[in-house]
């Protein structure tokens, strides 16, 4: 059993592949067959032009900072242990991702490049963070 | 189709925030009491109320929710309903009150909301998205996503610490005549705030709302019925509502805020100018709220939030006075109640019971209810008719 006490995504069947890929080390986005958007977090249907034809794809795992804040005192408990780099990526194919900078908080900065990572939290769970690029 | 001039604020009650409220209240306790204060500040009867706009509380949540507080509360309503737009519920209840009532629904809608801070470590999304692709990495509660918007402020316009800290500073002074208030009893400088603990940079904890316990109310009345009342009518000349984002990830901009279409709607339904406005009571989860609020209001140009405010004497007594009850930051956030002291400032102020803070001469006055993550916006602009 693993002792990791922070939340954990449980995924559905919309979500299932995004997960299912980031345990392969992939970032997978669905994209809009119709309209061509890519789309995050996954949904049922495109929610620019309604269409349900969604097609993941791996993208390039590039994004920016495109805001951050250092949590050095966390609203729960599980998130106490010290402070962390929660950020807001923008994604080179253009959808923003709510994750984590691994890196020291002074070196982090908005507009800065930075590279998917894949941390298995879990035997069974991965979750998609960041490195500087 | 307009709501200006079609109802009016006749009557309100505030109950004042506990840190800790005693054990045996409840938040139907508290909101018999507030409608019974509410109610006799109206001059109105039970009976005359047929409308109920009510808060969901955090601390006794359930389904089915209007009618079984309605029943307790021994009211009959033609309308009843929870309005669920986080802290932009007290506000986006007064032009629901005023809709129903222009439409010949209701004539009398009691807008009620009471909480206790009862959740200790449960603060937890309750929406499954969230709970997938935010609550993993941290990014629960308010704070951190107004810290990011904070940031990216900053990034994008050059707004300083002190800048957001002289918000904090100015409601203080406000508070201190606030005899409701929660932090009412010394004064702040812009370094006492940055010297304060760092919670989630760039905002420290004298910047962030201090949940407590407490409940407010306003009843919504026809022109009729708000003659009845020993107070002055404030009516709605003008109300906006929008959203296009829960979390703040997914908001278009993180800077632009859906403040800015919401107030355009509510200033062209009153057709006034910002210039005619004498006092704001706009939402302030956070210091970096009001500098956001007031650029996407109209009051100042975009980015300017910051130098607006060191610019401006933002107390009862200045030139341009905001949150005169010493906004959430210095009243507390009592759940929803926090929202709803925005409203009940305004129209005490119009109503010419602001006391010692008592803006001079106050006839029109902007409010804005925001929700969750500068998602759901609703603007008001309430007057006090010469």
């Amino acid at each position: 059993m693993s002792d990791y006490v922070k939340p954990l995504p449980k995924p559905t069947a919309t979500s299932r592949p995004f997960w299912d890929a980031a345990k392969r080390n992939e970032l997978a986005l669905q994209r809009c067959t119709s309209c061509n958007a890519f789309i995050y977090y996954p949904r049922d249907r495109c929610p620019h032009c309604m269409s349900d034809q969604l097609q993941w794809r791996p993208v390039s795992g590039r994004g920016k900072v495109y805001s951050y804040t250092v949590v050095r005192r966390a609203s729960t408990r599980s998130f106490s242990d010290k402070p962390y780099v929660l950020a807001i990526v923008e994604l080179e194919e253009g959808p923003r991702m709510t994750t984590n900078v691994e890196a020291p908080p002074e070196a982090v900065k908005v507009g800065m490049p930075v590279m998917v990572y894949f941390d298995d939290v879990t035997p069974e769970r991965t979750l998609v963070k960041f490195k500087p690029a | 189709m307009s709501l200006k001039g079609k109802a009016a604020v006749s009557g309100i009650a505030e109950l004042k925030p506990w840190k800790e409220a005693p054990p045996d209240v409840t938040p139907l306790k508290l909101m018999g009491q507030l409608m019974a204060e509410a109610l006799a500040d109206a001059g109105l009867e039970k009976q005359e109320l047929d409308g109920f706009l009510v808060g969901m509380p955090f601390a006794d949540p359930g389904m089915i929710y209007p009618a079984s507080a309605a029943e307790v509360l021994g009211i009959n309503p033609r309308m009843l309903n929870v309005v669920d737009i986080g802290g932009a519920t007290p506000a986006g209840m007064v032009w629901r009150a005023a809709a129903a009532i222009d439409a010949g629904m209701c004539n009398a809608v009691l807008c009620i909301v009471a909480d206790l801070n009862r959740l200790g470590d449960q603060r937890v999304p309750v929406v499954s998205v969230q709970r997938e692709f935010e609550a993993p990495y941290g990014n629960i509660g308010a704070n951190c996503g107004y810290a990011m918007i904070a940031q990216r402020h900053m990034y994008e316009y050059g707004t300083k610490p002190e800048q957001m800290a002289k918000v904090a500073v100015d409601q203080r002074t406000n508070a201190l005549k606030n005899p409701l208030a929660t932090f009412n009893d010394k004064p702040l400088t812009i370094q006492d705030v940055l010297n304060s603990r760092m919670i989630v940079d760039p905002l420290h904890i004298f910047e962030i709302v201090s949940p407590c316990s407490g409940g407010s109310a306003v009843i919504v009345a026809s022109p009729e019925l708000a003659k009845k009342s020993k107070n002055p009518p404030i009516w709605l000349l003008g109300a906006g509502e929008y959203s296009n984002h829960a979390s703040i990830t997914y908001a278009p901009s993180l800077t632009n805020s859906p403040i800015k279409p919401a107030a355009d709607l509510a200033f062209r339904m009153a057709g006034v100018e910002r210039k005619d406005i004498d006092l704001v009571c706009p939402y302030d989860c956070y210091t970096i709220t009001v500098l956001v609020t007031l650029e996407d209001a109209g009051f100042c140009k975009k980015g300017q939030g910051g130098p607006f405010a060191m610019e401006h004497n933002l107390t009862y007594a200045g030139d341009f006075p905001c949150n005169t009850h010493g906004g959430q930051l210095s009243f507390g956030q009592p759940g929803l109640g926090g929202g709803m002291s925005h409203v009940t400032e305004a129209v005490r102020q119009l109503m010419g019971r602001g006391g010692e803070r008592q803006v001079k001469d106050a006839a029109i006055a902007y409010v804005n209810g925001n929700g969750g993550i500068m998602s759901e916006q609703v603007s008001l602009i309430l007057e006090r008719r010469s």
